[in-house]
């Protein structure tokens, strides 16, 4: 008897329309819920950019703020924005960066200290940053430390408010990097230490560097805080050092938007429009670090 | 000079050798009449390793246990065994990588050169300078082929030209042919074969006088995996190395020195731990083993 002969005919069964007519609607509700929230965006920066263009010039760039609305400008906000920020950034990048490396390379999960610290990071990342505010006015701008409403009070509220952000983020990037890294380094009898300095901090450089520039770019448009700790008066001078007086690009905004004349309303759309020119650039480079630098392992 | 750890014949097949599953210990036959030229010699020569009844425990659970003989000076000594017997374990020992693991516990007696590697007052970053590694999976820095090898000198603070050191360390890794134009290249770039002698280059470098592999070649091709074998015999020349490997024929092919371990089940049948069945010359565990287990795992009955 041939092998033939007992064989089955195969017939594969057809699909079923309705069953392609489920998985062809299910496509459709996703995509149109990315549609949704992309045109939501876009449909407020078309908004902001409608309202602002006819102001948003280097005039607006070079002059300080005023009762007049057609010479006011926003260049001491612009400058107080970027001196907090650095403030911001020089304590983020060391002090999240080592936070980072004791919780990656050295705390022994086992211990409830540890473990205490990291959920409590967790959770830190999440409180409102108006309360963040609340501690920068308590203890940088009065009390302890007593700073006043100046610069490196400002800096610093943010810092502490992205701070969790950078140490997750930081661990993270050297988590990524691959235990037989340190092996390899250790076998060649390096220390714990340089095989820390030396191979993973290297490697982990990109995705710290982009995690910075994200909490940073979270920062540059908090307002909430700066509330508390910036002066409430309008500054018509650029800071000149950590302890000046300052005010900052969502200050001014707000400060704006609260007047009642018309010519407000559009030098505020396009300070916003600044505000976001700033945060896209800086996420634009972030992406542009991850892309360029990211190691595949 | 007499083997320290040398323990009196037993015949293999016995009863008592089949039987006994927890009691067998590696079998060591003293010298007899039919010793080669190459017994006598490995006879003179000294123990670079001398492990003493070696358990390591993870977490309290022993992955190896009563692991004892000794490693001559200028031998390839492989370790062969079915998956989980604890040959990788013990391969970590020697170089007191299982620091690196804090569950890892080591028992007995470790000795290297005379010294006791796990003595209080042993520094094991000083161990590692001395005995190098190489793992199962190439491990390149994510850097160029230059800083890979540079980069164990320069830690360990070796005195002299790094560029010498550089192109050294990679001619010895058989390498610098194929690489002396493009030293600035990031390792990645170079193939899993290339990467790995790299890796034995870089363990060159700081100029170990012993060389642990743990399966150096099994994430290789059979060509790559030949030209790593090669390196292996020109290295023998002036290192002594340990080689961890899946490949019995790799074991037959590169090794004077053969230690075959099993994988037994503890009383509640809940671990797994290995043990050392035969530790003897690689011809004869290949040809003619003292034990039934290591005939039957070598001649591939089982596993």
């Amino acid at each position: 008897m041939s092998v033939e002969a007992t064989r089955p005919a195969v017939t594969l069964p057809k699909a079923s329309g309705r069953e392609r007519l489920r998985e062809r609607s299910f496509r459709v509700l996703l995509i149109g819920c990315l549609v949704a929230s992309v045109l939501m965006l876009g449909v407020l920066f078309f908004d902001v950019i409608r309202r602002g263009a006819s102001e948003f010039d280097l005039q607006l760039l070079t002059s300080f703020p005023s009762i007049n609305p057609a010479i006011a400008g926003l260049e001491s906000a612009l400058v107080g924005t970027l001196a907090i920020m650095a403030v911001c950034a020089l304590f983020i990048v060391p002090v999240g960066v080592a936070s980072a490396v004791y919780l990656e390379e050295f705390a022994d999960r086992d211990r409830w200290y540890n473990r205490f610290i990291e959920v409590n990071i967790q959770n830190l990342a999440a409180v409102p940053s108006i309360v963040y505010g609340i501690l920068g006015l308590a203890f940088l701008v009065h009390g302890p430390l007593s700073l006043g409403r100046v610069v490196l009070s400002g800096g610093l509220t943010l810092a502490l408010l992205v701070l969790p952000v950078v140490i997750i983020t930081g661990r993270e990037a050297i988590r990524a990097v691959p235990p037989s890294i340190r092996e390899g380094s250790m076998a060649l009898g390096a220390t714990q230490w340089q095989t820390i300095w030396k191979q993973v901090l290297p490697a982990s450089i990109p995705g710290t560097a982009t995690g910075v520039i994200l909490a940073l770019s979270r920062a540059i448009g908090e307002t909430a805080p700066l509330i508390l700790v910036a002066t409430a008066t309008f500054i018509a001078f650029n800071p000149t050092g950590p302890f000046s007086s300052f005010t900052a690009l969502p200050l001014q905004i707000l400060d704006w938007i609260r007047r009642p004349q018309d010519e407000f309303q559009v030098l505020a759309a396009a300070a916003i429009l600044v505000l976001l020119v700033l945060l896209l650039s800086m996420n634009s480079v972030a992406i542009w670090l991850r892309n360029r630098y990211e190691q595949k392992w | 000079m007499p083997d320290p750890v040398t323990e009196p014949t037993k015949r293999p097949g016995g009863e008592r050798e089949r039987g006994a599953e927890r009691g067998s210990p590696f079998v060591t036959r003293s010298a007899d009449g039919d010793a080669g030229q190459g017994r006598r010699d490995r006879e003179q020569r000294e123990a670079i390793f001398e492990l003493d009844d070696v358990t390591v425990r993870y977490a309290g659970v022993p992955a190896v246990r009563d692991v004892s003989f000794a490693i001559k000076e200028g031998d390839i000594t492989a370790l062969i065994g079915p998956s989980g017997c604890g040959k990788s374990t013990l391969i970590r020992c020697l170089n007191r990588m299982n620091d690196l693991i804090p569950s890892a516990t080591v028992e007995g007696r470790v000795r290297y050169h005379q010294q006791d590697l796990y003595a209080s007052d042993v520094d094991a970053v000083q161990v590692r300078k001395r005995i190098g590694m190489v793992f199962q999976k190439p491990n390149p820095f994510p850097k160029s082929i230059y800083d890979n090898i540079a980069f164990g000198p320069r830690v360990v603070g070796m005195d002299g030209d790094i560029d010498e050191i550089v192109e050294r360390a990679l001619r010895r890794g058989a390498l610098w042919e194929e690489v002396k134009d493009r030293l600035k290249d990031n390792a990645y770039g170079m193939s899993g074969g290339q990467q790995q002698r790299l890796c034995i280059a870089r363990c060159l470098a700081i100029e170990p006088d012993v060389i642990l592999m743990d399966e150096p070649c099994s994430a290789l091709d059979p060509i790559s995996t030949g030209r790593i074998e090669d390196l292996m015999i020109e290295l023998k020349k002036n290192y002594s190395i340990v080689i961890v490997t899946h490949n019995m024929q790799q074991a037959a092919r590169v090794s004077d020195m053969t230690a075959f371990f099993t994988v037994e089940l503890d009383e509640g049948e809940k671990h797994r731990t290995g043990r050392v069945v035969e530790y003897n010359e690689t011809d004869k565990v290949f040809t003619n083993p003292d034990d039934q287990r290591t005939e039957a795992y070598v001649t591939g009955k089982v596993g």
